[in-house]
Order: C-alpha cells, then structure tokens, then sequence
C-alpha cells in the first residue's frame, strides 16, 4: 500500500509565538520541529505499510529551514518525504495548502493518505477534509482503531456523544486525533539512516497551484487577559476558602 | 442579506451550536438552514423557534454525511444564493465546512467568535489559545464560509414561526462516499457537561483512573458535570466526550474546579469562559494560576477529599 502522511514542521511549541508586525504571520525560525500532532499519523502510517509490506510518502508545505522536523519524522521510520517549499505560499490560508498537498500527493499516487486532525500551530483543523473533497476519497475524520482489509478502510470515528464505525473502500484519507497509539521513539539507527533518505523539493509551478487570495487580515489585538484572582498556599486548611467561593457562587 | 447555517441533528434534535449560530445569523436578516438527519415536526419547530425560515433537510440515513452534504449545499448555495454560510465547532460542522470550501474554491475561516457584515464581511477569530483576536476580511465573491468557536453566540428562542420544509435527495459522491456501519454512546453519568452550571475537571496530576474518582465524587456532591484534560482521555482514565478544550468541549459554568491541571493553552481555551475558577494545583507557577479566581497551591490528593468532607458535613 502505497500511504502518503501530511506532516508539518512548526516552531518549537515551548517557545512563546511570534507574529510579524507587517503581515502577522508566524515568524517561522530555521529549525523547527515535527509537529506533535503528526506523529500519531507517522505511527498509524507505518503500522498500516508494516502490514501490507507498503511505503510510506511524507508531504509537507513550508519553508524547509534545516529540516529538523521532517528528518525527525524520517527517524521514525518513512521512506522519504516530498516538501513543497515556495515563497509564493508564505501566508497560504487552509485552502491553497490543502490543494498544493492534494497536487503533490496525487502526482505521487497513494491508496491512503493520513494527516492529523489539528495542527498545533494553524489549528484550522480543515485542511484534512479539504484535501479529501479535492482528491475525490472519503474523509474518515476524527479518527482511532484503524484496520485495513481487502481493499476496505474501517475505523472508529468519535463523535460528540461516543464513537461510530465507519467503512469507506480505499483510496481514502484519515485524519486521526492525537492519543490513538503510542507514537514510536526514533532508533539510533533510524537517526542515522534518517540523514540519507530522499528529500524531493518542489513548488507551486511545479504542481500547476496558484495560491489564491481570498481574505485578508486587517488587524491582530491582544486579547484581555482574564484578571488573576487570589493565590493561596495550602496549610491544611484551603479548602475552606473553597467552600467560601461556592458559597459566593451560590452552587451550594 | 440571507445567512445559511448548518444544523447537524444529534440524539433527535437540532445541535445546540446550531441553534446558537441561529441567533447571530438571524440578526443578518432571513436565515436558511441545512438540516442532516432524519428530522422531525420537533425538531422544525425549534428551529422555526430560533429564527429559521427555511429549511432543506438532508436526511443521509447511513451514510457518512459529509461528502453528500457538501455537494448538496454547494448546489444549493448555487441556486439560491446566500451571502454568508455559518458552521458550528461539531465534528460534522467541520467536515462539511471543509469539503464545502474545496467544492467550490473559497476561503473558510475558522475559530470564528464574531462576524461583522456592515462592511462586506468581517469575521474576528481567537488564535494561540484565545490571546489574539484576528480580524479577516473576506474578500472573495461570496458566498463566505465561516466555522465559529461553540458558545461564541447565546442560543435564545424567539417564537418564530414554523420554517418552510423543503427535502433534498442524498446525492451520489461516487469514490467519496463512506458507510457508517455501527454507532455507539458512551453513556456518562450526571448534567450534561456543556450544560451544567459546575465542572470539576481533573488532569494528568491526579495519578491513576482511582485518583480520578475524587473528581466524580465532588462533581457528584456539586450536582455537576466531570471533565478531562486531553492527558487523562489520552491515559483512558475518562472517555473522550469528557475532555474540555480546543479539541475538546467548550464549557462555561458558574463555577469551573481544576484539579491537577496545568493549564496548557488547549485547556483553557475550552473553560476560560467560566464565572469563576478554582484552580488546586501543587505547583505554585502552573499556568492555570494566572486565569483562576481561586488558587490553592497545594496536594490534590489532600485538598480534595478535605472538601468533599466538608460538603458531605452540609448536607
Ligand atoms: C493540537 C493540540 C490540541 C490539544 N487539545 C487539547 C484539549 O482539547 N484539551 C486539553 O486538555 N488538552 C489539549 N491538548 C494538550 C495540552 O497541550 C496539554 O498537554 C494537556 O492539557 C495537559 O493535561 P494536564 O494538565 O492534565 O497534564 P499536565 O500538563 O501533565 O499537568 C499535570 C499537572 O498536575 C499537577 N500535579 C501533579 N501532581 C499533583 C498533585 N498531587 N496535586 C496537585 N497537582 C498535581 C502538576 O503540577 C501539573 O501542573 C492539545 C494539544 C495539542 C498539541
Ligand atoms: N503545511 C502543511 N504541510 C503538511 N501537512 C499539513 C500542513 N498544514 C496542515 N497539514 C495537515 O493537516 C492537519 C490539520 O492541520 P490544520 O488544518 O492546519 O489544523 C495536520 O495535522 C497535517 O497533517
């Protein structure tokens, strides 16, 4: 099975976000990191080629910088990585990424391709959906317990008030949420043979996508702050100060 | 101007972020809503209640609804017009929105808290855990596509009367179609979590699926809702239709009860709306301290069961 994962690389989500007065984009440092979120996709992808002696494609849009991220992910174990990397897709909204994936992964071709339900950075959260509707599969959102067979996709899809099963024949694209699997740790080897494994560039006129204006910003505010109340240290008897503040809430 | 809203149907009845979006679509004038589900006089009532005056109901029986809605509504949107399409933060509301906005090549902003449309259309968004507020314009033709944050509007019926009703057929999506072979409801205990005037919710610091039945035991005494951190669903402490925040449930009690939470900006995104926050927590710079009325730095383990006491002592 040919798998395509979407992964994205991101500032260090420890360090505080910048965004650039001018445009209000975020400041995007030269190393970044492998996005969390993505490696519930990795892990999901690798199991599925494990099973079916496939491969596994990763895609991402951005500046390349150092590739830290995309080598993390390579470290996890995929095959290698297309990255789409232009400066004409700075500032791309949920829509121009979605079909600049969509392009570079059809070209490549794919019987599945997985990507995360949120990134922590972008958290539009549609970017999945939107590739699904321009690739022509299903979209098997919100996504845990993967199994493949016979050419059918099964999963477990939450939803509000639990979970539905939900079966779709490949090609299709899941979009999986964060916490189904246990992600894998890099090997040394896996390190090691990260630093060799093909890394394709392409741009936006390679894949025949011109990003598209369709919104602007006018304005980015802080927003105020809620007001920090009383912080008290525990002395064996705090929780009385508890059951005051109920008691002002009047819930007891 | 005529607003569209999505109204998914959950366990019967219109989702309440639909009907919250009906209130802010309405203030725009005659308010068009696409209803997925198997629909019921009810359930037209309600939303004729909440200021719709037409409906197109969708019902997909059991097939995943989103590609068949999606190119059902773009149809739609075609032959009708619409200046503004409102989506909830509902799994479905998502999926629609996206597939909708690829089919027909417009923007969708998401994390909408406010739409504005005095001037072509405005939407201000929350990003980087609701500490910047983002104002877009949009510019494209319309009609805009916009998903908004749940809770941003209050749902309030105003005594509207019954809607038009007009059924659309499930359309054919080919290759995009999916099946939805079972579906399940995990039952849980209390007030509805999104509803409930008081939410203990409970993080990773509380140790172990037992240390989290001190959280039920004073949402229980509260006659509350219980809630989660992503950390204790990702643990299965607590199923996911407990966990609060960006991924999560927005909630907004009177009173909100943190405990063993750090804080994350995910969190707090999903709570920050509450009246008032108790936070206990034992370290004295968790994040959670800096939004909570009431901090108590200290043990969890300790501080709980003292004011499970205490309550247990009142009544
Ligand atoms: C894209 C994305 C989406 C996310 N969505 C969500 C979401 O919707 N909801 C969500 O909650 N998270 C979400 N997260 C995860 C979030 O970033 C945090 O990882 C998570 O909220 C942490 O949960 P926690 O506070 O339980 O755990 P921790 O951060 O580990 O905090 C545990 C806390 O318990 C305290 N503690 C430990 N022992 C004790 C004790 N005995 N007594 C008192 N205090 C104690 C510690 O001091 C610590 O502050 C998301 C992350 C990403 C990247
Ligand atoms: N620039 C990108 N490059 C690669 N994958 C992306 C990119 N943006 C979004 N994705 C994928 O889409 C998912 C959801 O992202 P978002 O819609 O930005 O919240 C992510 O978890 C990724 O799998």
């Amino acid at each position: 099975m040919n798998i395509a994962v979407c992964v994205k690389q991101i500032p260090d989500p420890a360090a505080l976000y910048e965004l650039d007065s001018e445009n209000h984009w975020v400041i995007r440092p030269n190393d970044q990191v492998l996005d969390d979120t993505d490696r519930f996709g990795i892990e999901i992808g690798l199991q599925l080629a494990e099973e079916s002696e496939g491969t596994v494609t990763l895609f991402s849009m951005g500046p390349s910088g150092s590739l830290q991220g995309i080598r993390q992910a390579l470290a996890m174990g995929a095959d290698k990585a297309v990255l789409i990397d232009d400066e004409i897709l700075k500032g791309s909204d949920a829509l121009t990424t979605a079909q600049i994936l969509s392009a570079a992964i059809a070209k490549e071709g794919f019987d599945l391709v997985v990507a995360g339900m949120e990134s922590t950075d972008g958290y539009t959260g549609t970017v999945p959906q939107m590739m699904s509707e321009i690739l022509d599969v299903p979209c098997l959102s919100f996504a845990r317990n993967v199994e493949v067979e016979d050419g059918n996709v099964t999963i477990e899809r939450q939803t509000a008030s639990g979970y539905e099963v939900v079966s779709a024949k490949l090609p299709a694209l899941l979009a999986v949420t964060a916490g189904v699997v246990e992600p894998r740790y890099p090997t040394f080897k896996g390190i090691m043979q990260a630093k060799s494994k093909p890394v394709d560039t392409l741009t936006a006129s390679d894949l025949g996508v011109e990003p598209h204006i369709g919104q602007t910003i006018s304005s980015v505010t802080d927003v105020e702050a809620r007001a920090s109340g009383t912080v008290i240290e525990d002395e064996g008897e705090a929780y009385l100060k508890i059951v005051e503040t109920l008691e002002q809430a009047k819930v007891i | 101007m005529t607003a569209w809203v999505f109204a998914e149907e959950i366990e019967g009845s219109p989702s309440e972020g639909s009907l919250e979006l009906l209130s802010k679509a309405r203030s725009h004038g005659d308010v068009t809503v696409f209803y997925v589900g198997d629909g019921s006089d009810a359930s037209w009532t309600t939303l004729g209640n909440h200021g719709a005056t037409k409906v197109y109901h969708l019902d997909p029986g059991d097939s995943l609804p989103s590609a068949p809605a999606a190119a059902s509504l773009a149809d739609l949107l075609e032959s009708d017009g619409g200046e503004v399409v409102l989506f909830g933060a509902g799994n479905t509301d998502r999926d629609v929105a996206g597939r909708l906005a690829a089919r027909l090549g417009k923007p969708l902003v998401a994390g909408a808290i406010d739409i504005d449309a005095t001037d072509g259309i405005s939407v201000t968004s929350e990003i980087l855990g609701g500490t910047k507020a983002v104002a877009t314009a949009i510019t494209a033709a319309s009609p805009a596509l916009v998903a908004t944050r749940p809770k941003a509007f209050a749902a309030e019926a105003v005594g509207g009367s019954a809607p038009e009703v007009v059924s659309v057929p499930v359309p054919d999506v080919g290759r995009s179609g999916a099946v939805i072979v079972e579906r399940h409801v995990e039952a849980s205990v209390g007030p509805d979590l999104e509803a409930a005037a008081v939410v203990v919710s409970g993080g990773r610091g509380l140790g172990s699926a037992e240390g989290f039945e001190m959280v039920d035991e004073l949402a229980r005494l509260l006659e509350g809702a219980v809630g989660g951190t992503r950390a204790v669903v990702d643990a299965g402490w607590v199923p996911y239709s407990y966990q609060v925040g960006q991924t999560g449930k927005t909630v907004k009690p009177n009173v909100y009860i943190a405990c063993a939470i750090s804080g994350a900006m995910q969190h707090v995104v999903g709570m920050k709306g509450s009246s008032t926050i108790i936070a206990i927590n034992k370290d004295p710079d968790a994040p959670i301290f800096a939004i909570a009325d009431l901090g108590i730095v200290g043990d969890v383990h300790t501080v709980v069961p003292q004011l499970i006491g205490a309550l247990k002592e009142r009544a």
